[in-house]
């Protein structure tokens, strides 16, 4: 029987790995936009989780908005990146370190 | 249903997305050479409406609109007038600086109107969601925004850095309401604080607040989530950064009031030593690291970092008098901030930013009247009495002495103390060092430019000394 608290640990494991991804990366941007995502999804697991079995709607509606600006997010996190790219010649995280202090 | 009622509570907000769409529209059809100014003046316009708009019809107490999607009441209509103002000093400064870098484009004004339209949205969220699109349209414009000057390698790194540290937020902040949600069962604001003491998962609560508490802790820049503020100040344009520094923290002040005051109210208990901890750090990180800078915009990063500080010390007071305190510091914030950045935007021309403290020797005898502006902003940002700045300060501390926090007040006032090295610094290398050979300050001639810059900073002055009103009217918005 899967219940309620295999979700939440699901998700749990999800945004760790996510956020995992953003701190131990150390290599490509690239990489911190698909971490990103995984977060989002990971809340959304989450969201979907707790509509379920609270019998409660609104979760799954929320869910819809999270897509839908992650959509968005993403769009405007590559366009930063090309812009990134032009400007730099490249997409290494370590490299992206001229402002300090 | 929504009614029609529905949409005349929110006419504000309806209004400047058509305004915002209209001018998007223009941008693409006005001919080359008319589209900078004419976009200038018709924004300035349309953002006066919008003041006229947010404080006519307002209604007595709280009004909902959408089922409680939406809540009009004196918090929101007070940050939002000062959001509005803001802005439009923002377009005033920003112009001259971003014609001489050819960046005098339609996006930059559409994507301040809707970065705005975020704001507005956020300080009136009355549901989960709503603080989510809300935060979310303001801070993908910010992104954009940022990112403006598409040549500059400074620009796109500071618009990166943003980019997955405000995600990052986001998505701490959306774990935190996902398991709120699943302790409570509900999205309205409203309904969760009526929810959380029967809620049988109060371990889930704890943690989403956790969350919560970290999603705006990034977003309003305090320590330790601030990692993105000096590097997004520094390289953003300067027109950019005098922005992100006003009307986005009015946001954060609200988006903050809405989470933590009313839908988690009831846990105020648990997160007043959470905020009082992160007030302390960002007291320390703000002031401290602040004296080592020699980049002027850095150094107002820093300093926006200890603000921050100050602001939180109100919030941790959890209470009317706590609440209105912050939110008069948030406001004069937002102001120092706009006329401090205003003054780098009036002395910066085609080739030149003028952001290195060095730049701003002996302005005193180079442009005395833009060396004295300084001063004020300067005076007032560090808390010298009796200007705007000083008078918040005491406010945000009486606060937290009555919330039974003594040893918070005091560590406040010793870094305001320290904080006061940094701010008269500049006014030191403005009034009592040579000029560098070679360097000329030549003013931008752009005369509402300084009218407005003047007007701005001398309100600093004005409000340090009659300050009632104000006050009044935050203490008016937290009444019952």
């Amino acid at each position: 029987m899967i219940t309620l608290s295999h979700f939440i640990v699901l998700g749990a494991i999800l945004f760790c790995i996510s956020v995992a991804g953003l701190f131990i990366n150390r290599k490509n941007v690239i990489v911190l936009l698909m971490a990103i995502e995984l977060m989002l999804l990971a809340v959304n697991i989450n969201f979907v989780a707790f509509s379920r079995f609270n019998h409660d709607v609104a979760g799954q509606v929320f869910v819809f908005f999270i897509l839908t600006v992650a959509a968005a997010e993403s769009a405007i996190g590559l366009a930063i990146l090309v812009l990134l790219f032009r400007n730099r010649s490249t997409v290494n995280v370590t490299e992206i370190d001229s402002m300090k202090g | 249903m929504p009614t029609f009622n529905d949409i005349l509570i929110m006419v504000p907000e309806f209004y400047l997305v058509a305004a915002a769409c209209v001018l998007l529209l223009a941008d693409a059809f006005l001919p080359a050479h008319q589209r900078g100014p004419t976009l200038h003046w018709a924004s300035i316009f349309v953002l006066v409406a919008g003041i006229y708009l947010v404080v006519a019809h307002q209604p007595d107490g709280a009004v909902t609109a959408f089922n409680g999607m939406f809540i009009r009441d004196g918090v929101a209509e007070i940050l939002k007038v000062f959001a509005l103002l803001c802005t439009i000093l923002v377009f005033i400064y920003a112009k001259p600086y971003l014609s001489d870098r050819k960046l005098f484009i339609g996006e930059f004004y559409t994507l301040m109107l809707f970065a705005l339209i975020g704001v507005m949205l956020l300080v009136s969220a009355g549901n989960l969601i709503m603080i989510y699109l809300g935060l979310e349209l303001l801070t993908l414009s910010s992104y954009a925004l940022v990112a403006l000057n598409r040549d500059s390698e400074l620009s796109s790194e500071a618009a990166i850095k943003y980019f997955v540290l405000g995600a990052l937020a986001s998505g701490m902040l959306l774990y935190g309401m996902s398991m709120v949600y699943g302790a409570t069962n509900t999205l309205d604001l409203v309904q969760l604080r009526d929810a959380i003491p029967h809620s049988t998962m109060p371990h889930l609560l704890v943690f989403g607040l956790i969350f919560m508490i970290i999603g705006v802790a990034f977003k309003l820049g305090a320590a330790p989530f601030h990692m993105w503020i000096p590097d997004v100040y520094q390289g953003a344009p300067t027109a950019v950064t005098v922005f992100v520094g006003s009307a986005p923290k009015l946001a954060a002040f609200g988006m903050a009031f809405r989470l933590l005051a009313t839908g988690m109210g009831d846990m105020a208990h648990q997160w007043q030593l959470m905020l009082a901890v992160l007030a302390v750090l960002s007291l320390a990180v703000g002031n401290l690291v602040a004296i080592v800078q020699t980049n002027l915009k850095r150094l107002l990063a820093y300093s926006t970092i200890s603000h921050m500080g100050y602001l939180l010390l109100g919030l941790v007071n959890a209470g009317p008098e706590g609440y209105s305190s912050a939110m008069f510091y948030a406001i004069s914030y937002a102001l120092m901030s706009t006329a401090a950045f205003g003054v780098i935007l009036a002395l910066s021309r085609a080739g030149f930013e003028c952001e290195e403290i060095e730049d701003f020797k002996g302005l005193n005898q180079r442009s005395p009247w833009m060396a004295f502006l300084m001063l004020l902003c300067m005076f007032s940002l560090a808390g010298v009495p009796p200007m705007f700045g000083f008078f918040a300060k005491l406010l945000v501390l009486q606060a937290a002495i009555h919330a039974g926090m003594m040893w918070l007040a005091i560590v406040g006032a010793v870094f305001a103390i320290i904080g006061l090295y940094y701010y008269l610094h500049v006014v030191k290398v403005m009034y009592f060092d040579k000029p560098v050979e070679g360097t000329v300050v030549r003013l931008q001639p752009d005369f509402t430019l300084r009218l407005a810059l003047s007007v701005n900073a001398l309100v600093l002055l004005v409000l340090g000394v009659y300050w009632g009103p104000l006050l009044g009217w935050c203490k008016q918005a937290f009444v019952g």
